[in-house]
């Protein structure tokens, strides 16, 4: 029976906040800007308001870089994060700058760029071409952009792997997303090493589109729609042929797990236990018996890891680190868990940059000082701004398995 | 996943049993379902103060003799009991929290309003004296942070003079807290001590000087070093008298403090915390709990040979009530709830309420029931458990150190 209290709650649950303020001690952007009204007024405080009368929406709810920490911290599971980016939806007046559209899309930038890669990369990096993107569409010049491909994964995938991927008689699917097909097939390929060497095939999509976490971000809701509609209707058809539906980016997978339905109202039930981690279900496969393992014995390394703010949502630390913790070449340093700062497209912005910087110090510093040989980290983003920040490189888990696995030796445990 | 031991709940009692498993070699997981009721953390801990006009002072183990058998300290046993708690310093200083305190005689805290409480353990740099009587006569400085409305020096000064002693209040301010002036809403303890930090402290530690020449010590509000007491040692080697801390509204500054505290010890000795998640259903089969599952791991169960349950009471979501029930919600244990809704709550506010003494009913082991049979492998601990009214007897924080170190003995 629905008792009467559930019956007052709203989907958002706003009423179950007590106003401890716990998730104010936790947000990044309220230790840096002082602006920014903290994520228990920006929440459920100002939604009572909103709900009288759109006049409250406040127009600093955009410093909010969506990082769900408040979500993770709240002893009453109040969806915090979903309430502040709702109303960011539905109140805000602005509407999305030239430059906001651009970054947003990174499907049509990446097609653009990766056809005149080194022409992009090479101005990309140019003084002059920096302060006018600084000046005029403000990005702020002081930002590195990560570097665009001159292949795409996809083609490289349909030229040179999709042959010996259906020889597999075990496969999963793999949505790539932007990072890799533009900026880094590297990744992809490493990912295909690894599974192939574990008796799997990796299968691409029909098609795909941007999981249109940067749409969301700068409020370009209807196109972001419309790509997960889009991404929604071949993840169903992988997961229907039985395919698990991978991924190597902890955002774009828990976009699509969880903005999905709780920021673009998408019904994803069907398919949301179905696309995962790529690093959750090697765990798995290797943790019930299903495949085995084998390391290069040369590899030595001191690994650092970062917990990207949308896996301490996604709350699957463990199947990472875990992993990582299995290579015996490696010393592993646990990193606090601790905000990088970028937020996808939060950190080019220049009106967040200095913030973006502030937010990520503490980490950046505990970084330099664990004295590792790399950062592992299942988020692009937060490598571009640790690779910026600190000059550390930063390597996906996957890609670190990569490199340790002794290929041949793996291959035949697995035979 | 399998574990040695999983823990159920990342508050104080999850957090006391899981670094003592993990110490003990066993792979030890907690997951936590959000913050915890350490966010609220008075500064104090209590074994048995009771309370109102009569609290319990000169003999609190003695006090605790005459508690029913079916009192947790009772199922411990008291002697037991006190030696499990004697370890209690000792694993609050490994993770760098200092307190101060002994079993055999309870001192006073001074609450926020300026009553007079007795406490078992207080942090080291807070309010605490012996007997009221040590007050006569001294001469207090209570310092508040200009413009800081969750902290009330007037109440206190009333409650001091009561006991003899002259308090002059005053605030004092500086300017590196301006950022935090755009909003009054954002004056709060936790902000505050963002910014309370390295030269601001001297700073803060000049003005606090001036504004308490000619007192015996300063109070103040307990606003400063929420990531570690650095800022709080350095106040107080700055300031020329000693200063002595009060708690705040929450949330608790040195309250999250002492909660990050315990995670790290318990993480740096290599145990798993996974922050976040909810448990939503266990297997049990053949009078043992083999798995649970969580909102997280979905279909990825997570195994263990034992586990502890540690969710707390209502507040914690250990338990909860609707209109027409109250239960447990991860495996519907067996609770004392006896009666329909109106049976639950005296109408008079201020008698002990038949619903503090709700909980999980257990064996002598604090083994919970379901369907009264003993689940083999599982504890519950602290707010969770039946039988006491932890308010009334200013039990509390002993109960809650008392279970999670006994049902840690019962996993090592």
């Amino acid at each position: 029976m629905m008792t009467l209290q559930q019956q007052n709650i709203s989907d958002n649950n706003f009423e179950s906040c007590i106003k401890c303020t716990i998730c104010t001690v936790y947000c990044p952007v309220t230790a840096v800007n002082p602006d920014y009204p903290g994520p228990k007024q920006a929440g459920p405080d100002g939604e009572r308001y909103r709900l009288k009368k759109p006049f409250f929406y406040d127009e600093a709810l955009k410093y909010c870089l969506n990082c769900k920490r408040c979500e993770v911290s709240c002893p009453n599971n109040v969806k915090i994060g979903d309430i502040i980016q709702a109303a960011r939806i539905k109140y805000s007046t602005h509407k999305p700058s030239l430059r906001d559209s651009m970054l947003a899309d990174t499907d049509r930038m990446g097609s653009i760029a990766t056809r005149m890669a080194p022409l992009v990369n090479f101005t990309l990096g140019l003084k002059p071409v920096k302060l006018i993107m600084d000046k005029v569409l403000k990005i702020d010049d002081r930002r590195t952009f990560p570097k665009y491909s001159p292949i795409r994964f996809e083609t490289w995938y349909k030229k040179e792997a999709a042959q010996t991927q259906e020889a597999f008689t075990k496969k999963v699917s793999y949505f790539h997303g932007c990072y890799v097909n533009y900026n880094y097939p590297q990744l992809g390929k490493d990912l295909l090493t690894v599974l192939n060497a574990l008796g799997y095939g990796v299968r691409l999509l029909e098609k795909e589109k941007c999981c249109g976490v940067a749409k969301i971000a700068n409020r370009c809701i209807d196109q972001a729609t419309r790509d997960a509609v889009f991404n929604l209707k071949y993840i169903g058809q992988a997961v229907d042929e039985g395919d698990e539906v991978l991924l190597t980016s902890s955002t774009c997978c828990f976009t699509i797990r969880d903005e999905y339905p709780h920021l673009l109202h998408l019904d994803n039930h069907d398919v949301r236990d179905h696309v995962m981690l790529a690093t959750r279900f090697i765990y798995h496969v290797l943790d019930e018996g299903k495949a085995k393992i084998a390391f290069k014995e040369d590899y030595k390394k001191k690994v650092a890891y970062h917990v990207p703010c949308h896996m301490e949502k996604l709350g699957w630390t463990i199947y990472s680190t875990s992993l990582l913790k299995m290579i015996p070449g490696v010393e592993f340093i646990n990193l606090d868990s601790h905000c990088c700062g970028i937020a996808g497209t939060y950190g080019f912005k220049k009106e967040n940059y200095d913030y973006s910087q502030g937010i990520g110090e503490p980490l950046f510093r505990q970084i330099l000082d664990s004295g590792c040989d790399f950062v592992a980290c299942d988020c692009e983003t937060c490598k571009w701004q640790i690779e910026m920040s600190t000059q550390v490189p930063v390597l996906n888990p996957v890609s670190v398995l990569a490199e340790a696995i002794d290929i041949e030796k793996t291959r035949q445990l697995n035979a | 996943m399998k574990f040695d031991n999983i823990i159920i709940g990342g508050g104080l009692s999850g957090l006391v049993a899981a670094i003592e498993s993990q110490r003990a070699g066993k792979r030890t997981a907690i997951v936590s379902a959000g913050q915890s009721a350490l966010h609220f953390w008075s500064g104090a801990f209590e074994f048995l103060g009771g309370s109102g006009p009569h609290p319990v002072i000169d003999n609190p183990l003695g006090e605790a003799q005459k508690l029913p058998p079916s009192h947790p300290y009772q199922k411990i046993g008291v002697k037991r009991t006190q030696q499990l708690l004697e370890k209690v310093p000792g694993i609050l200083a490994d993770a760098g929290i200092k307190v101060e305190g002994t079993l055999s005689r309870n001192h006073y805290r001074l609450t926020p309003l300026g009553f007079l409480k007795p406490a078992w353990l207080s942090l080291d740099d807070y309010f605490m004296i012996d007997s009221p009587d040590n007050l006569k006569d001294k001469k207090y400085s209570i310092v508040n942070i200009e413009g800081y409305i969750d902290f009330y020096p007037r109440f206190l000064a009333h409650g001091l003079l009561q006991h003899g002693a002259k308090c002059e209040v005053t605030a004092v301010d500086i300017p590196a807290l301006a950022p935090l002036r755009k909003s009054t809403t954002e004056m709060r303890a936790t902000n505050i001590s963002r910014f309370l930090r390295d030269d601001a402290v001297d700073a803060l530690a000049r003005n606090v000087n001036a504004a308490s020449s000619g007192a015996d010590a300063v109070i103040m509000p307990a606003v400063l070093g929420m990531f570690s007491d650095a800022p709080v040692q350095r106040l107080r080697s700055g300031v020329d008298r000693p200063v002595y801390f009060i708690a705040t509204t929450p949330a608790s500054v040195p309250g999250v403090r002492c909660q990050l505290s315990l995670r790290d010890c318990f993480t740096r000795m290599g145990g798993t915390f996974m922050p976040g998640d909810t448990v939503v259903k266990g297997d049990i089969e053949g009078h043992r709990l083999r798995r649970i599952y969580t909102y997280n791991f979905g279909d990825m169960p997570l195994e263990a040979d034992n586990f502890v349950i540690c969710t707390g009471s209502f507040f914690g979501h250990g338990l909860i009530a609707n209109i027409d029930r109250i239960y447990e919600p991860i495996f519907g244990l067996d609770l004392n709830v006896e009666g329909g809704r109106t049976e639950w709550y005296d109408t008079n506010f201020y008698a002990p309420q038949p619903y503090m003494a709700y909980g999980v009913v257990t064996d002598q082991e604090f083994r919970p029931s379901l369907h009264g049979e003993t689940v083999e492998n599982l504890y519950a601990t602290g707010a969770l458990l039946a039988g006491f009214n932890a308010l009334k007897e200013g039990s509390g924080a002993g109960i809650t150190l008392a279970t999670a170190l006994h049902a840690a003995s019962r996993i090592i």
